[in-house]
């Protein structure tokens, strides 16, 4: 069995991969075919780079993709404050009234389906306007509110762990040297967390940008962000732009991804260097 | 850091450089801070730590958003689901209402609940969503536990890459990925060409719209939800309990079946549930790659809302979805913390 598993393992790991990432390379390919339909190569003509020219004179696309940047870095911003919030709290002020009330509500959107969150937050939106007059219809101000409500919870998540794993010893000791509560935060406790607020913060934005089920549902009839713009191109059919405009934002992230992990080992090597320095001292 | 480390005493060198108080004004807000350190009294100092007001102003903040934005909601998708649809807007009736004499009237409607249980649609789609989420959770578990065993026992920086590998299409468009594989699916699509092409089959089988798209579909965008859990467990297992096993004659297998599995069961379990919750309720993924005849819960929902808009009964659906599958969870999770707690 030794050799089974010498085997099998590699094996899975192999085709694990491959499953996860040739839909994405043959979509990447397919961007550059002539032909309209998107899975048959027309050789004569092919590669070009006709679909990028017309992804970018498509002013729908454009508008949407620009309103969903909007939206997603407004979240952003907003859970990353509501979130690092909660999770200050729930890892830090002790037992209190409404503790198991806040924990629940900051773990539940994350097993809600999403079309129960957007028929709830549609819901309310609608009784709102009738009692007080606000939200006066519903766009981009909706579409936000519903995305900070489910994305501060990750965000919490992340808070919330990052924080458990060191203990307050070095936030009592601000404390004892006469610091207050203020002044802690923002000097001892907010550089600590700050790699977790600035993961939550892409984990935010990538939540929002990337949501259609609850912003279709809080969404008014001016306000089409992209993600509903791919939805209805796509149930029609598949559509080479599209290919292309996945291409372009596979692009980004990959690049994003592998400068962050290129940065992250640097700076892990430099620390384990200086850690020796000072161990060798 | 880098400061400490340009400021180490070194042999030859001449030494630290002094502190000038002047060196200390590293950050610009820094006479700020001093400037309202002189402002506060002594005395307050210790009664604001002790007795602090911030801590319930702070806390108030993720409360009044949540208790606004997540928990009333519910309560007015509670109320409406023993409303009556009627042709206004919003089209709903209101539960409170005034009577000619003046009387304040509750009306609360049952029908909504009834009709559920009497019409079969919405029986089936909900056992179909559950059979749907609980195959696609197996396929996962097939996949994702070799996949997560490999990435565990890997050396540090292949495990690094690897980790990277399964984090990066997550960042992606979920979207984009799904449609990714109506292009591969379909039926003049990479896999029936690739296929005719090497002569394995004469004509194009039918892969989309069925049941087999959407465990595809479902597999493979929760994928790292259930490698993740699954790999942070793995790894943390004490590699000599195996090498003790080893040592008394347990063979690999056996070994495996015996001190591996039953370890890992807490990663298995928390990678199924992040996997089966969303898949149940999964809404885009049947949409684009799923069966038309018999459609999920989370499509049923939307359909009574977009195409009926009949509100009333949606909201009823998502109540039943709440009961039926979110609270059972919830208690399940809040129990195995107690059983660690425990532990």
């Amino acid at each position: 069995m030794i050799g089974g598993r010498k085997f099998f393992v590699p094996t899975m790991l192999a085709f694990g991969f491959a499953f996860l990432y040739v839909p994405i390379l043959s979509m990447i390919v397919f961007s550059f075919n002539n032909s309209r339909l998107v899975t048959v190569w027309d050789h004569p003509n092919s590669p070009t780079l006709k679909w990028y020219g017309l992804l970018f004179h498509n002013d729908q696309i454009m508008g949407a993709a620009w309103l969903s940047i909007k939206i997603a870095t407004m979240n952003a911003c907003i859970s990353v404050v509501l979130g690092t919030i909660a999770g200050l709290v729930l890892a830090r002020f002790g037992r209190f009234r409404g503790r198991t009330l806040l924990a629940a509500m900051t773990t539940a959107p994350l097993v809600m389906p999403e079309v129960i969150t957007g028929l709830a937050m549609l819901l309310l939106f609608v009784s709102m306007e009738q009692l007080i007059g606000w939200p006066a219809g519903r766009g981009v101000t909706t579409i936000t509110i519903a995305h900070v409500t489910f994305s501060m919870a990750y965000v919490t998540v992340i808070i919330q762990s990052r924080l458990a794993n060191f203990d307050d010893s070095l936030e009592e000791a601000a404390m004892d040297l006469g610091a207050r509560p203020a002044k802690v935060f923002f000097r001892v406790t907010l550089p600590l967390i700050m790699p977790a607020i600035v993961s939550g913060w892409l984990l935010a934005f990538t939540l929002s940008w990337d949501d259609v089920v609850i912003s279709q549902f809080v969404a008014g009839p001016s306000s089409t962000t992209l993600p509903m713009v791919i939805f209805s191109k796509v149930r029609l059919g598949v559509s080479p732009d599209v290919n292309a405009l996945a291409t372009i934002m596979v692009l980004i992230v990959a690049t994003g991804v592998v400068l962050s992990a290129i940065v992250m080992q640097r700076q892990e090597k430099r620390r384990a260097r200086e850690m020796q320095l000072a161990a060798s001292d | 850091m880098s400061g400490a480390n340009g400021s180490r005493w070194r042999p030859g060198s001449r030494g630290p450089a002094k502190r000038t108080p002047g060196s200390q004004l590293t950050r610009p807000w820094e006479p700020l801070w001093q400037f309202f350190n002189r402002l506060r009294p002594a005395r307050w100092s210790a009664y604001v730590r002790d007795h602090w007001i911030g801590k319930p102003l702070v806390t108030a903040v993720p409360m009044t958003w949540l208790v606004l934005f997540f928990m009333v909601p519910f309560i007015i998708v509670f109320g409406i689901s023993f409303s009556q649809s009627v042709l206004a807007i919003p089209p709903y009736e209101e539960l409170l209402g005034w009577t000619d004499d003046k009387v304040l009237q509750l009306r609360l409607h049952l029908s909504n609940y009834d009709y559920l249980f009497t019409d079969s649609l919405y029986a089936s789609s909900y056992l179909y969503s559950l059979k749907v989420a609980a195959v696609s959770t197996c396929y996962c578990l097939l996949l994702g536990y070799p996949m997560a065993y490999g990435i565990a026992r890997a050396t540090t920086t292949r495990r690094n890459i690897y980790l990277m590998l399964i984090i990066l299409p997550f960042w992606t468009s979920f979207l984009l990925r799904v449609y990714a594989w109506i292009g591969l699916l379909k039926g003049n699509g990479v896999i029936n060409n690739v296929l005719m092409a090497l002569g394995v089959i004469h004509e194009p089988i039918t892969m989309m719209q069925t049941d087999f798209a959407v465990y595809i579909g479902i597999v493979y965008s929760y994928l790292p939800f259930m490698i993740l859990p699954l790999y942070s467990n793995l790894e943390k297992h004490d590699r000599t309990l195996l090498e003790a096993a080893a040592d008394l004659g347990s063979r690999p297998w056996k070994a495996f079946m015996r001190i591996t599995l039953p370890l890992s069961v807490p990663g298995i379990v928390a990678g199924s549930l992040l996997v089966f919750i969303p898949a149940v309720g999964e809404y885009v993924i049947p949409s684009l790659l799923g069966r038309t005849d018999q459609l999920m819960i989370g499509r049923v929902l939307s359909d009574e809302f977009f195409e009926n808009r009949d509100w009333p009964v949606a909201s009823a659906v998502a109540i039943a979805m709440l009961i039926l599958l979110v609270v059972p969870i919830m208690i399940f999770q809040r129990y195995q913390n107690r059983e660690l707690a425990h532990k």
